[in-house]
């Protein structure tokens, strides 16, 4: 045998590897076993090995296929997988890889679960906004249950224990089997028809999935989304939630904690009754005293201490009121008399005797007053004169002849004013101021001669 | 006639009684006239507490009766 007829490890593996991969049927493996040997690495990816009584098979899964797993797995847990197998060359074994995972045995009924929560929760049944509030003081409270078991005794003993004065309506229903979703919707619409139910509580005890499946129901969901009672889901299952508990208006964890939600504890509500009734009589004790002293205020003041006072001001004000009153028409009448007076005066001033009384009146005060001027401007004239006078004796020539000036005449009387108008031997006559001469011209001289 | 109003009735117009008075400007008479009121719906609201008429637990049968309803043991 050639030495080139080996095939080294690596080569064989790969090659075994090929087979593995190329084999459809191992590409896409559905499995079912048991969970051992489980670790979960830090980085997230799940190593164990899956198992049953004859054989086992390791198992891998990584994180990004792990993150979209809706349980832990364990150790012991059966669980159904999907995945693939290859060979991993290092170790050279053969291994599964697990792209999902989910606990075996209930497998469709999970699935079914999360696809209609998923549902349900986009179409808004588990919105807050449209959770009714549960009536403080019920009446009559519905409970939709089977009317044996433990779940009904639960709730009929604690409502009794907290709120005996609550009546109670079991309407009996069907809770687990297949035609327990039935009776349960049945029952919701039974209680929606009775007008006194005010509160429903619809549930059972705890039990395995299956035995809650009715409360996973669609039909049951939306009854409970119909329900014009405000109702509250007592599934006995403390960690898993059912559809109904979603949907509900309260939830409650168990039958018991159903009736507690249901119910008031009627001593607080004693404790209630009595609070108020202290403070009715302490807001009114506080009343009665705060007007107790204001009327002592009141009595205490001026008015009561000296009513007479106050009869003494209002005499008074009275007495002023009055007088104002008198005077207030003394004015209004001696001003209506005034008026009066002197429109009698004005008639008087213009009847015809006073007119012509007026008239003779006016009529000598106007001559009187002519003579006045008359006087006046003839002593005017009479000092005038007299200045016209004097101003004339001080342009007389015989003032100027007392000076002694004299004046020459001729025969003809003329007032001799040249020499031109005189001849030798010609008479004339030389007026003095106190009389005159009678002379002849001897010569008659011109300026020259002079 | 008292008898007539529920508790939760009751209870309300309480609380709305004490809130009015607690308030303060409530004229007198009505205050007393209110306060008696409120001193009556507090011991009805007692009494009915109090001297409770055990309910009874009924039971919608099949055929839409109601019928007395007793605690089975779990067989």
């Amino acid at each position: 045998m050639k030495e080139q007829r080996y095939l080294t490890v690596t080569a064989l593996t790969k090659y075994i590897k090929r087979k593995f991969d190329a084999d459809p049927h191992l590409q896409d493996v559905l499995v079912k076993g048991e969970i051992s040997n489980f670790k979960q690495h830090s980085s997230g990816h799940m190593y164990f090995t899956l198992k049953d009584e004859k054989a086992r098979i390791l198992a891998v899964m990584f994180s990004g296929s792990a993150r979209s797993m809706k349980f832990s797995p364990e150790n012991g847990m059966k669980v159904l997988i999907t995945g693939s197998i290859t060979l991993y060359e290092q170790s050279g074994q053969y291994q599964i890889y697990v792209k999902s995972m989910q606990p075996d045995g209930i497998g469709d009924l999970y699935l079914a679960y999360e696809q209609l929560k998923e549902k349900l929760e986009k179409e808004g049944l588990f919105s807050t906004a449209h959770k009714k509030i549960l009536p403080k003081y019920p009446k009559t409270i519905g409970v939709i249950t089977s009317p044996t078991g433990a779940a009904v005794r639960d709730i009929i003993t604690t409502i009794k224990r907290r709120y005996p004065i609550a009546h109670i309506l079991i309407l009996p229903a069907l809770v687990q089997g297949d035609n327990a979703k039935h009776s349960v919707v049945k029952a919701i619409e039974k209680a929606n028809e009775m007008a006194e139910i005010d509160t429903l509580i619809v549930g059972r005890g705890g039990g395995s999935i299956e035995e809650l499946w009715a409360f996973n129901e669609e039909i049951v969901a939306r009854a409970i989304y119909a329900s014009k009672i405000p109702i509250i889901s007592a599934v006995g299952h403390e960690t898993d939630f059912t559809i109904a508990d979603f949907v509900a208006d309260m939830r409650a964890p168990t039958p018991t904690g159903a009736a507690e939600m249901a119910v008031p504890h009627i001593d607080e509500l004693m404790e209630r009754v009595l609070t108020r009734q202290t403070r009715l009589l302490r807001v009114m004790k506080e009343r009665i005293q705060f007007d107790r002293q204001r009327l002592n205020r009141i009595e205490k003041s001026y008015a009561f201490r000296y009513p007479r006072r106050v009869y003494e001001q209002k005499m008074e004000q009275v007495d002023k009121t009055t007088e104002r009153l008198i005077r207030g028409a003394e004015k209004v009448f001696l001003g209506k008399k005034e008026t009066f007076t002197n429109l009698h005066r004005r008639i008087e001033r213009n009847s015809p005797n006073e007119l012509l009384k007026q008239a003779l009146l006016q009529h000598e005060r106007l001559a009187k007053q002519m003579n006045r001027a008359m006087t006046g401007i003839f002593s005017e004239k009479q000092k005038d004169f007299r200045q016209m006078i004097v101003t004339l004796e001080a342009l007389s020539p015989l003032k100027i002849m007392d000076r002694g000036y004299s004046l020459v005449y001729n025969e003809e009387d003329k007032l001799v004013k040249s020499i031109e108008q005189i001849s030798t031997d010609d008479p004339i006559k030389v007026r003095m101021s106190d009389g005159s001469l009678l002379c002849k011209v001897v010569e008659v001289q011109g300026e020259e001669n002079k | 006639m008292a008898d007539k109003v529920s508790f939760e009735e009751a209870m309300k117009k309480l609380e709305d009684i004490v809130e009015r008075l607690e308030e303060g400007d409530v004229p007198l008479e009505e205050a007393i006239s209110i306060y008696r009121q409120g001193m009556e719906l507090s011991k009805l609201c007692h009494d009915k507490l109090k001297d409770v008429e055990e309910q009874l637990t009924q039971i919608l049968t099949e055929d839409g009766k109601k019928e007395d309803f007793s605690i089975q043991e779990e067989e």
